[in-house]
């Protein structure tokens, strides 16, 4: 049985932060990753952060993990102790984690848990999206960004939010045609910054469209798209056919909080959220009190963010163990940067559901 | 199809190796997964439906959704995406569930 002070779960943006977080205040952390590499989703983020300084804006997201696990080793090398191709099973009631390190079966009793797990991506219903070639925005990054591969020669993205957007113009960085971007919503949900850099490439973003149907034998040969009237109808005789290959959903993620709801976490429906989140105090913590969140797994947003909430619940979950120096200090700058990140109106969402969360008017 | 030239990312490609997908030998690099290395050489199809037998493909590319089993030196039910390749690898196209118990 392994006994570390703190298991993280997730190497991702949020959980090293998590990491670096504690290992500064003194505690001995445990990360778990299912992959090779720390760093989750950010290997695959080719483009450039905007935010706060504090959270690598101007920074490429594939340069963020390497920066902070520098800083770890710098913090205390011998207090971080990294496990990865680490899949985390179940967290049992005892308070046993069963994790998987290479078919070898690890248990681990940890004092506390951060629980940083990410997000899936969200699938959309329509005849066809099971053909080869019907990919996930991720996937799509992860092949061309990672491994260098092309996922076809012409693209249909399918949602017009940030990573839809971004996603478009690295599938053109890498030679890819995008033969459209859609959207269902009447306006554009990513940055207006993203869309005029797609748009002057001459990709034509058509909002108020959806896709009817994917066709094709063997895989993907093209889609039938069409107009959305305001009540999100389909308006007859608006289809249009895109011969493509590929078909790029970018509609959302949704929180992985399998091992929350195995731990017996409260959680809430909260739409703007991304679904079911848990709840959590302004500490980073769940209903069970040796239990911390952070990142998508408890809001769905953006890596700054997560980089924010991953330091707040790294310093709860090592002051609760004593190692409570200058806590209230750096709690203070976290919160101010956390507030930053989500001013504006493109924060509103997030703010809304925030305070659902936490005991607003309920609506569905 | 791979990318050769891009304006900000260096690929830094590993060793080649090659491995075998339904008795087609297939040139791959170190480093590269399963199913990245079957998507460069064109193999989009990964599996047939149980019931309908209609074409399957991989949607993640994470491990998180089970597109993309199939079936590797003899094992059931190897999450392609995420199983690196190796020299000789035997990939084959899966028929049915598997076999729970891998076979060597």
């Amino acid at each position: 049985m392994l006994k570390p002070e703190i298991a993280i779960v997730g190497g991702g943006p949020a959980g090293l932060s998590a990491a670096l977080s504690a290992v500064r205040q003194g505690a001995e952390v445990m990360l778990m990753d299912r992959d090779p590499a720390l760093g989750g989703q950010l290997v695959k983020q080719t483009h450039m952060f905007f935010g706060s300084k504090k959270e690598y804006a101007a920074v490429r997201g594939i340069d963020i993990p390497g920066q902070l696990l520098a800083a770890l080793e710098e913090e205390g090398a011998d207090r971080f102790k990294p496990y990865t191709s680490t899949t985390v099973l179940g967290y049992y009631e005892d308070g046993v984690i069963l994790a998987d390190k290479e078919e070898q079966a690890l248990l681990i009793e940890p004092q506390k848990v951060i629980v940083a797990t990410g997000a899936a991506e969200k699938m959309l219903p329509f005849p066809g999206n099971d053909l080869p070639g019907v990919y996930g925005a991720g996937a799509v990054q992860t092949l061309m960004n990672v491994y260098g591969i092309k996922p076809g020669s012409r693209v249909l993205m399918v949602g017009a939010g940030n990573i839809g957007l971004i996603v478009s113009y690295q599938l053109m960085q890498a030679g890819v045609e995008v033969a459209a971007i859609i959207e269902g919503a009447p306006r554009i949900g990513g940055y207006l910054v993203h869309a005029t850099k797609v748009r002057r490439a001459g990709i034509p973003i058509l909002t108020s469209h959806t896709i009817k149907e994917a066709y094709g034998k063997e895989s993907v040969e093209g889609a039938l798209i069409c107009n959305l009237d305001e009540n999100w109808c389909a308006v007859p005789g608006s289809e249009q056919d895109m011969p493509v290959d590929v078909i790029c959903l970018a509609v959302g993620l949704i929180p992985q909080t399998e091992l929350l709801w195995q731990a017996g976490c409260e959680q809430k429906y909260i739409p703007e959220l991304g679904g079911y989140v848990p709840r959590r105090n302004e500490k980073m913590q769940t209903s069970l009190p040796h239990i911390y969140v952070a990142g998508d797994v408890a809001c769905i947003e953006e890596a700054g963010s997560a980089m924010v909430e991953g330091k707040i619940a790294g310093l709860f979950a090592a002051a609760e163990l004593g190692y409570d120096e200058k806590v209230e200090e750096r709690y203070k700058s976290y919160i101010h940067e956390l507030e930053e990140l989500r001013a504006g109106p493109t924060g509103a969402k997030i703010r809304q559901g925030l305070s659902r969360l936490n005991g607003g008017a309920e609506i569905c | 199809m791979r990318i050769e030239d891009h304006p900000i990312i260096n690929f830094k490609r590993g060793k080649p190796v090659t491995f075998y997908f339904d008795g087609q030998t297939i040139a791959a690099y170190e480093g590269e997964t399963i199913a990245a290395a079957l998507h460069a050489a064109g193999v989009r199809v990964l599996s047939y439906s149980h019931n309908r037998k209609r074409p399957r493909g991989f949607f993640c590319a994470i491990g998180n959704c089970s597109s993309c089993l199939m079936k590797v030196n003899g094992a059931y039910n190897v999450r392609i995406c995420v199983t690196p390749v190796r020299e000789g690898d035997r990939v084959e196209i899966q028929e049915g569930r598997g076999d729970i118990i891998a076979k060597a």
